[in-house]
């Protein structure tokens, strides 16, 4: 059983961690939910905001119907029921941000209900994790709190901007898990176009409730930790969180339900100093917005638009391309990634190719900070450099340095691996009048070796890697192999 | 010339076409009468220059043959509606000296059409009220008099009553959220229409409750009635709760003749302790429509007694989210407070006013946990059977005929001590804004203290054509002319 | 229903509203009296009663996703009690 392995000691024995996410993710729309006010990231303070986003007297909200498209985009993507029929409500409280007073938000009627995404585990295992509902609400502003010593600022570019929030069941059990469902759930997104998935940028961002309990107990009091915008720090707030609820409740004390906030220079979480019994958000449904109402045929045109998820797409790789499930959910993570390396694949051994790719290609990317549409090496540039291995123009490893010559010249220059094989005259050499003048040479240059070789076979390794330093790593590595085994007068088995 | 303040609109309009008078004439005739009338405390910011900026260019139109609609005719705009570089405080101190960059839907689309601002008008705080006591501005004066004593022009729209019975503008804007534009028509002997929720864009006015709150006139006439809702009523796109409907020109429709209409007489607006006045008042009403050519139908409307209570609960409610935004942050009069939350409830403690504070806390309470079901859900439970309480009557009848109030305009101070006696104005009024239907009010004689006393028709959704059109019969039989003494004029 | 002076507290502090001792009396009496003539609804019964919250009758109306608003700080930030360059400044708020 997988949970084992999730449990954590504590003095008092073994715990278990009950996690549940509310993910804030930014619909991609050019304007607001409800006014006409850009969404660009980075403006001038309160330049983006219209009279209804700083909620001036008689403002009224009009919804942005592109914003509803990609909540039942989402919703789809979730696998989730549609409701044709939900609400707006206001929330109500106060806070120098929310210029209403109240946050509109949907309560008791989302657009979007139950559904589920299965996250990948680092062992090789699926899980299920719930999706409990999606609905559509107001960004809040932002307080600036450190740039004045008494006052705090406010900017309300943000206000009104749209987001999704994607609330799970209390399905997950540990950091890693939290950690793979807001990866898969950024993927699909993103393979959606709903949603640009940039945490840094706070598009997407998480509310982390965290329990403990005993394994079989009934569940522990949680604790929410708010606004936690990167993955790292969604494990570090787990993990401080939890062993501050283990030690607490082994130390005789007990979880208050609350509200906190994690620090990254810290990794500790801490409560936030807002009053909580104030915490009555008095939801009604809002009198400016009628319900929102759609038709079944609105749903049906949205589903058929759908692009193929990654689960989906996951499973392709792995019966159409052969691939091992692991390479298959590493190439599937971006769609851009997969459309790469379908483009790289085609009509080639795909598993050399997906080898290529994520050791290569996106280890390359990685290295240099670069995103694959930046890729210094086209998809078809792979794909021919595949194509040399495999007619034995060059080795594999001649190819890694062919790959890295194209990587550093960049896409400017444009050249195809053929042309820098030519070029720097890389290409194998696979006569054997040549290689056995090389190997002949080893062999002669090292009496003591050949005697230990022929008592441990093992040794005919040394040998070939001779042989391959003597020719530059141009010699074919199976016709050297096969040569050095001959003449040793070694059986090839 | 005339006294070019006894025009009504029609008139006035008349007058600017045949030239016997400027526009900018009638804007200073009015102008001089505003501000000689301090001792009524209808208007809480007169804007002279704008008036005679705007009368001007009516002239220039009226001159190239250009005249819109309502060219050149002068009116007062209640401080409810947002008007772009004029301060806009809703009679709240909490909104400071507010002035908006921008312009209601409403007064954009009069200004449009030629009209003339002469100033903003006093109202009752974020038009709650039903006397207009509650302003921060100080209560306004009923022109009427009783016995001497002064009287409230009714609320929440007693600058806009106070006005046009006072000729302090031919006409004004006004807002009716449960009867604010007819109660006080009826207290001051004007005509106040209040029309289908949707009608008239509610984008720019100060909001009480969103989902009852609309727009619309006080007029001398149910002509000039007419023609301000055709102006000012429109489809705006920035009001997602106003209508996609063509405006009719509803001056059109009067074409005086009701024969056939079927006119319903609810028995349940035949309450405990009606003033036999108020009662023989309908009872004649009823004869004018039968005379000519009504057909009088009894109905029932079984929930009316529900009716106020539920208000009570929705539009406290409402008003309680829809004041948040009062907070002293982004505009209106701020107090220091020791952090940010005593900023808040200090800027909100001395920003609103009891009534105010009153109903707030009443809207928090019914929304709030534990009571929201018991209070808010049954009360829009019963706005449901309410309006169901129409939708049937109007399978037997085409318009209703009720009185406007259960009583003449009260004293000055007279209900300030008893909110629940104040509410008890609205009883009539209140069932059509939950209904979100129109309602007129009519001025139809006077009481045994030479008060006006009103009669209220009752049209079906988005029948404002019909229902102007038996306001105007009414209003011809009931031939009412009596006026206020001028006590006032300084 | 009537309410006491801790419920006048508990929702002055809600709706943020400073309340003094000496308002809170008065108040409970007042919005006791008001809640009492609104208790009349429960003598009806309204089971199954779909709640009406608006006599709107239009569906919603959508608009499409067009920036055609904004870029008026000035505008925006014109009626502010305090400000500082372009934001609006307030007591420091303590998280
Ligand atoms: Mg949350
Ligand atoms: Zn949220």
């Amino acid at each position: 059983m997988a949970e084992i392995n999730n449990l954590i000691a504590g003095a008092t024995g073994n715990w278990e961690i009950v996690l549940g996410l509310e993910v804030h993710a930014q619909v991609a729309s050019t304007a607001k939910l409800f006014s006409g006010a850009a969404t660009e990231f980075g403006a001038e303070p309160n330049s983006q905001v219209s009279l209804v986003d700083a909620a001036m007297p008689g403002m009224l909200p009009v919804i942005n119907w592109f914003c509803v498209e990609q909540a039942v985009r989402t919703g789809l993507g979730l696998k989730a029921q549609i409701n044709n029929y939900s609400v707006f409500d206001r929330k109500n409280y106060f806070y120098p941000d929310l210029p209403q007073g109240y946050q509109i938000s949907q309560f008791q009627q989302p657009i979007v209900g139950e559904g589920a995404i299965e996250i990948d585990l680092d062992d090789g295992v699926v899980k299920e994790i719930g999706i409990e509902r999606l609905h559509l609400e107001q960004d809040a502003g932002k307080s600036l709190h450190d740039q004045h010593p008494d006052m705090s600022f406010v900017d309300l570019n943000r206000s009104g901007v749209a987001l999704m929030e994607i609330v799970s069941q209390p399905d997950m059990r540990s950091a890693a898990e939290a950690q793979a469902y807001v990866k898969k759930l950024r993927a699909i997104l993103r393979y959606l176009g709903t949603c640009d998935g940039n945490m840094e940028q706070g598009s997407l961002r998480a509310d982390v409730n965290v329990s403990v309990r005993k394994p079989g107990d009934e569940l522990g009091t949680r604790c929410e930790i708010k606004n936690v915008n990167s993955i790292r720090f969604i494990g570090q707030a787990i993990e401080y969180e939890a062993r501050r609820q283990i030690d607490l409740i082994e130390d005789g004390g007990t979880v208050e339900q609350q509200t906190r906030l994690f620090d990254p220079k810290t990794g500790e979480t801490r409560a936030m100093r807002s009053k909580e019994e104030a915490h009555d958000y008095r939801y009604f449904p809002d009198p400016d917005l009628l319900p929102l109402e759609f038709s079944q045929d609105f749903v049906d045109e949205i589903a058929e638009s759908l692009p193929e998820l990654p689960d989906d797409k996951k499973a392709r790789f792995i019966n159409d391309y052969g691939l091992t499930p692991y390479d298959a959910g590493v190439l599937v993570g971006e769609a851009e990634n997969a459309a790469f390396f379908e483009v790289a694949a085609e009509g080639r051994d795909a598993k050399a190719v997906a080898n290529m790719v994520i050791g290569s290609v996106f280890a390359g990317l990685n290295k240099a900070d670069l995103a694959i549409a930046d890729s210094p090496v086209s998809a078809a540039q792979v794909g021919q450099l595949v194509d040399l291995i495999a007619d034995d123009t060059v080795s594999g490893r001649t190819a890694k340095e062919v790959f890295e010559l194209m990587f550093e010249e960049g896409p400017d220059q444009g050249k195809d691996p053929s042309v820098i094989v030519e070029e720097k005259g890389l290409k194998q050499v696979t006569d054997t009048g040549a290689i056995e003048g090389a190997v002949d040479e080893v062999i002669a240059a090292n009496p003591d070796k050949v005697a230990q070789a022929q008592e441990r076979p093992k040794m005919a390794g040394w040998f070939v890697g001779q042989v391959m330093q003597a020719t530059g790593g141009k010699a074919n590595p199976q016709a050297v192999n096969k040569l050095v085994m001959q003449k040793l007068g070694l059986d090839e088995a | 010339m005339a006294d070019l303040t006894e025009l009504n609109l029609a008139e006035a309009r008349d007058g600017l076409a045949k030239k016997e008078f400027s526009a900018v004439e009638l804007a200073e005739a009015h102008m001089t009468r505003v501000s000689a009338s301090s001792a009524l405390n209808a208007y809480v910011l007169a804007t002279p220059e704008k008036a005679m900026e705007m009368a001007a260019e009516s002239d220039k139109k009226i001159a190239s043959g250009e005249a819109r609609p309502l060219e050149g005719l002068p009116i007062g705009v209640k401080d409810l509606f947002c008007t772009k570089g004029v301060r806009t405080t809703a009679c709240s101190n909490i909104l400071g000296d507010f002035i908006p960059p921008y312009e209601s839907t409403v007064t954009q689309n009069l200004w449009n059409d030629g009209a003339v601002m002469l100033g903003k008008l006093n109202n009752d705080e974020f038009a709650m009220g039903s006397s207009n006591e509650t302003s921060r501005f100080g209560a306004v004066v009923n022109p009427w008099k009783a016995n001497g004593t002064e009287l409230v022009p009714g609320g929440s729209s007693g600058g806009s009553s106070a006005a046009v019975a006072a000729r302090l503008g031919i006409a004004a804007t006004a807002t009716d959220t449960g009867g604010s534009i007819r109660q006080p028509a009826a207290f001051t002997g004007t005509v106040g229409l209040k029309p289908t929720y949707g009608r008239c864009s509610r984008w720019g006015i100060v909001a009480f409750a969103s989902s009852l709150d609309q727009a619309g006139p006080i007029t001398q006439t149910v002509r000039d009635a007419a023609m301000m809702l055709t102006s000012m009523a429109s489809f705006d796109k920035r009001d997602t709760t106003s209508v996609e409907r063509d405006v009719p020109d509803y001056e059109a429709a009067l074409t005086g003749d009701i024969k056939g209409l079927r006119v319903g007489i609810p028995q349940e607006y035949r309450v405990d302790n009606m003033p036999a006045e108020i009662e023989k008042l309908w009872q004649q009403g009823i004869d004018w429509l039968k005379a000519a050519g009504a057909e009088i139908v009894d109905v029932s409307l079984p929930h009316t007694k529900y009716a106020l209570p539920a208000y009570y609960i929705i539009a406290p409610a409402e008003a309680s989210s829809n004041l948040a935004r009062y907070d002293g942050v982004r505009y209106g009069a701020r107090q220091d407070g020791v952090d940010i939350d005593d900023m808040y409830a200090q800027t909100r403690a001395a920003g609103f006013g009891d009534e105010v504070k009153r109903r707030v806390m009443i809207g928090t309470y019914a929304l709030s946990a534990g009571y929201y079901d018991a209070y808010y859900v049954k009360a829009l439970q019963v706005r449901r059977l309410i309006a169901e309480d129409f939708t049937k009557a109007y399978e037997v009848c085409d318009v209703l005929l009720t009185p406007t109030t259960p009583s003449a305009a009260f004293p000055i101070g007279k209900n300030v001590e008893d909110p629940l006696e104040m509410y008890l104005n609205d009883v009539f009024t209140v069932t059509v804004n939950l209904a979100g239907l129109p309602g007129i009010s009519i001025p139809a004689g006077l009481d045994a203290d030479g008060l006006p006393l009103g009669l209220q028709l009752i049209g079906k959704a988005f029948g404002e054509e019909e229902l102007l059109r038996a306001a105007q019969v009414l209003e011809e039989a009931a031939g009412f002319d009596a006026q206020p003494q001028d006590w006032w004029s300084a | 229903m009537s309410v006491d002076e801790n419920m006048v507290r508990r929702i002055a502090n809600l709706a943020r509203i400073g309340l003094t001792d000496d308002d809170v009396p008065g108040l409970a009496k007042e919005l006791s009296a008001i809640l009492g003539f609104v208790d009349q609804l429960s003598e009806l019964d309204t089971q199954g009663v779909k709640p009406l919250t608006s006599a709107a009758e239009d569906k919603i109306r959508g608009r499409d996703d067009v920036v055609t608003d904004g870029g008026y700080a000035e505008d925006v930030l014109a009626n502010a009690p305090e400000k500082d360059d372009e934001y609006f400044a307030v007591p420091k708020v303590v998280e």
